[in-house]
């Protein structure tokens, strides 16, 4: 047991607990943000992914003693802000929702994606979303996705 | 005049999903429940001696196949999988018992301390026990192989293939009173249902089955989540206590069904003008260590041995052998992958010996409407294959392309297609089993709540059902409901299965709609029951196979250009084109989304995705060993459609989900063989494989 403190979708916030746990559980169960999911536990499917200090990190993989100090934002709160709005509508127009479970962390590789290069080629963007499983769409769809939100969202990053 | 149907609109989830609101099994919360684990068989074929469960601390229980009050076997088919092993067991990982309790660890520690006492049964992994046996004819094989002016023979195998939906399998439930309630990542909640009546022995109102949104499926949903289902129901009825059952991705890559590896053997018949006039075949599909779906996947497989051609002759036969193995069951096809995958590589071949081209051989044979089916059925239906061709032909410039590659030979090549998919069940399923009922209910508000048994796993039909009920009544959109099924609500329309959503619930849907536009009166509430009837057309004799397996068929082209590695023999696609008949698309932004996502999961099959199972372990044992396709691994994909209404389907739409998979694994294993200038017999074609086809293989 160890007390750590970090900030959690800009509020800081202290958690005592096993420092071994991962940040995955410390989330979902502690904070009872659902957004993210677990789909493999094992850093393959990025359905985990949070950003943590704007960098797409799959929280299943991330231990509680390494978000000391860290800031870290999730679906939830970046749901919240323009750039989602635009990448939310970019994937209801290209159709790259289909059951959804991936969505969250793809939505999180975009921003993290656009962040860095807000415009990226199409190889580029393969790359980003290279960490990232989707079973139901082939990915095509996605990667228009972020094509259209850059383009969509020219200026917000 | 009213907008084309076809026309996209936004899914009626897409927001929930996007911003991580929607609810998933795992993401819901009941207060106090507890966690629940499955001790396993660590062995692969043996007797329990013994089983020592440790102490347990107050709040921990452990539930077996003493606690199920009802039959100890899980409802599939034959109700011949236990529950909980009781003496013997049958491949590695089999359930025996469920450890529950408040924490995860100590659950984990628990099950660690378990001692079982085992004695080893021989495990059986080859033919030896059969489990099903089938065989049909069409016309006269003998004569036809006796007269045949040349015979042809080939084997051609096909491997395992996980799901790998990205939500892994789970489920959580509570009781109040005597009544379980459970909620699932399920494509079937009233097989669930069924299943769970089954095992506790109770009346029907005692069980009630909630699907949260579903993170993917592909089949893996379809039966097994009866067995989870049953455990978990008859844990809740000991304990009285809400228990939530989720595996972690290695559980659930190790125990859950998987698709069945197949060996089929295809001889031919070809008189002297080069025509096929006579097919016999022989399909082996390895069920795992019961029987669960297997017979209805090897008749799907058998129904299509004759592939997207009219063969007059036809000597078919195929069994099921059980092993000591995990079980296998539904993955979208049903056994199609597997025999469209060897009929396609067979006439390919026959054509290569004969010294023709394998497309103008194919086409030759292509069936037509009014031609008698595989089954002596009819195909009833205009078939527009040579159209879907001739399109895909276009857009790909296949033709030009193959013969450059062929002569450039590097590495290069292009492999095709030609496919169907029965919309369905199989034969009377429907009328018989089935018996779909669809509700629709509208409020004095005017709004229309569908309810139906449908699960929304990825494909859409929440979106595409509300557009049906949208359209045939002409109200807007936001006027219609899709509640996530509930069997206390909803009748059941049956499974969400066998492509048969849009086209036989969206067409049962579609006439409740009308029934309820005839009679609207605005401010006052209706409801509209609809059952389904099979058109009195459709004859079947499930024993000999005779007669129509389907009441309409999809059908498809795919091409695919590829490039292998010279060094390192790896496959890229380089591009794929497809062509489809799905009747009518009801959005066409949602057929995309299938055809993409079908097409992806068809191609990895057959160059990609490697499972295997040895001395009766799967050696793939998560996301890391076994490899789906990443966004790196696909390419530019063209589809187009081509209208071709169905009078059943709800503006003529037929299915479109298993249909898109099927035809990925020949085109790809065809490009490959074309690019190496070796034949391909068996799939995947790994690089290992592809590595000794150029230093043993026949060209
Ligand atoms: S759950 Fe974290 S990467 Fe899959
Ligand atoms: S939409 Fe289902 S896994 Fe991506």
């Amino acid at each position: 047991m160890a007390i750590v403190k970090f900030t959690l979708n800009h509020q800081p916030v202290t958690v005592q607990s096993d420092l071994n746990r991962r940040l995955l559980d410390v989330i979902r169960n502690d904070f009872n943000l659902k957004g993210l999911k677990e789909g493999c536990g094992e850093g393959e499917c990025g359905a985990c992914a949070v950003l943590i200090n704007h960098e797409i990190v799959n929280s299943c993989l991330f231990v509680l003693a390494n978000v000391e100090g860290k800031e870290v934002i999730t679906i939830e709160e970046f749901a919240k802000t323009k750039r989602f709005t635009v990448i939310k509508e970019a994937f209801a127009k290209m159709g790259a929702v289909q059951c959804g479970f991936c969505t969250p962390g793809m939505v999180i590789a975009t921003e993290s994606l656009l962040h860095k290069n807000p415009h990226p080629t199409e190889m580029e963007i393969k790359v980003a979303l290279s960490g990232n499983l989707c079973r139901c769409t082939g990915y095509n769809m996605i990667v228009e996705a972020i094509q259209e939100a850059a383009k969509a969202g020219e200026g917000l990053w | 005049m009213q907008k084309d149907i076809s026309i996209s609109v936004n899914k009626i989830d897409n927001y929930e999903k996007i911003s991580g609101c929607a609810k998933y099994v795992n993401d819901v919360q009941i207060e106090g429940a507890l966690y629940a684990k499955t001790f396993r068989s660590p062995i692969i074929s043996g007797e329990i001696v013994s089983i020592t469960v440790p102490k347990l601390p107050d709040g921990y229980f452990a539930v077996d196949y003493r606690d199920v009050p009802g039959k100890n076997g899980v409802k599939i088919i034959k109700d011949d999988m236990p529950i909980f092993a009781e003496k013997i067991l049958r491949y590695f990982g089999e359930p025996i018992l469920l450890i529950v309790g408040p924490q995860k660890s100590v659950v984990q520690s628990l099950i660690n301390k378990i001692i079982l006492e085992t004695k080893l049964i021989e495990p059986i992994y080859d033919e030896s026990n059969i489990a099903i046996n089938y065989h049909y004819e069409k016309g006269n094989p003998q004569n036809a192989f006796s007269s045949a002016n040349r015979i042809f023979e080939y084997t051609y195998q096909t491997g395992y293939q996980e799901q790998a939906y990205i939500e892994p399998q789970g489920m959580i439930g509570y009781s109040e009173g005597d009544k379980i309630t459970l909620i699932g990542s399920i494509q079937c909640p009233y097989y669930v249902k069924n299943a769970v009546l089954l095992a506790l022995g109770c009346s029907s109102e005692q069980v009630r089955i909630i699907q949260p949104a579903v993170g993917g499926a592909f089949g893996g949903k379809e039966e097994f989540p009866s067995l989870m289902g049953c455990q978990l129901a008859v844990a809740i009825n000991k304990i009285h206590k809400p228990i939530r059952l989720i595996y972690e991705r290695e559980e659930d890559i190790e125990v859950t069904t998987k698709r069945h590896p197949a060996i089929i053997r295809m001889k031919a018949a070809v008189d002297s003008d080069n025509s096929l006039v006579a097919i016999s075949s022989d399909i082996r599909l390895d069920g795992g260590a019961y029987l669960g779906l297997s017979n209805v996947v090897l008749s799907r497989a058998m129904i299509a041995t004759t592939g997207a051609y009219t063969i007059p002759n036809v000597d078919c036969s195929g069994i099921v052998y059980l092993t000591n193995t995990v079980p296998n069951g539904a993955f979208r096809g049903f056994g199609a992958p597997q025999i469209f995958y060897a009929v396609e590589m067979f006439l390919n071949h026959i054509a290569k010996d004969l010294g023709i081209d394998p497309l103008d051989f194919k086409m030759k044979h292509l069936a037509k409407q009014g031609d008698l089916t595989s089954t002596s059925g009819t195909f009833r239906d205009p078939i527009l294959m040579n159209d879907l061709i001739k399109r895909a032909l276009e857009i790909s410039d296949y033709r030009r392309k193959s013969q450059k590659y062929k002569l450039e030979n590097q590495l290069r090549g292009m492999g095709i297609s030609l496919f169907f998919h029965g919309c369905g069940f199989t034969g009377s399923g429907e009328a018989t089993i089935i018996k779909a009922q669809v509700k629709l209910h509208k409020d004095e508000q005017d709004n229309v709540d569908i309810l139906i048994a449908a699960v929304d796993m990825g494909q859409g039909v929440r979106t595409t059902m509300s557009k049906i009920v949208a359209h045939t009544l002409g109200i807007p959109m936001d006027k219609v409901r899709f509640p996530y099924p509930d069997t206390d609500f909803v009748p059941d329309s049956g499974p969400t299965v066998a492509s048969r959503t849009t086209m036989i619930v969206g067409g049962l849907v579609a006439k409740a709609a009308q029934k309820m536009h005839d009679r609207w009166q605005n401010g006052v509430a209706d409801t509209v029951i609809e059952q389904y009837v099979q058109p009195d057309y459709i004859v079947w004799d499930e024993a000999t196979f005779h007669g129509d397996a389907y009441p309409a068929y999809s059908w498809g082209v795919n091409i695919v250009d590829v490039s292998v590695d010279k060094v390192t023999n790896q496959v890229t696609l380089e591009e794929a084109w497809s062509v489809y008949d799905l009747g009518k698309a009801i959005d066409d932004l949602v057929i995309k989304g299938q055809a993409e996502g079908g097409i992806t999961q068809g191609f990895a099959y057959g160059y990609l995705e490697n499972m295997e199972v040895k001395n009766g372990k799967v050696r793939q044992k998560n996301m890391t060993d076994y490899i789906i396709p990443t966004a790196l691994d696909t390419t530019k994909i063209t589809t187009e459609l081509i209208d071709n209404p169905h009078a059943g389907g709800p503006y003529g739409a037929k299915g479109a989900g298993e249909l898109t998979l099927i035809g990925g694994a020949p085109a790809v294993a065809m490009a490959i063989e074309n690019a190496i200038f070796r034949r391909v017999h068996n799939i995947p074609v790994t690089p290992e494989s592809i590595m000794e086809l150029i230093e043993y293989g026949n060209r």
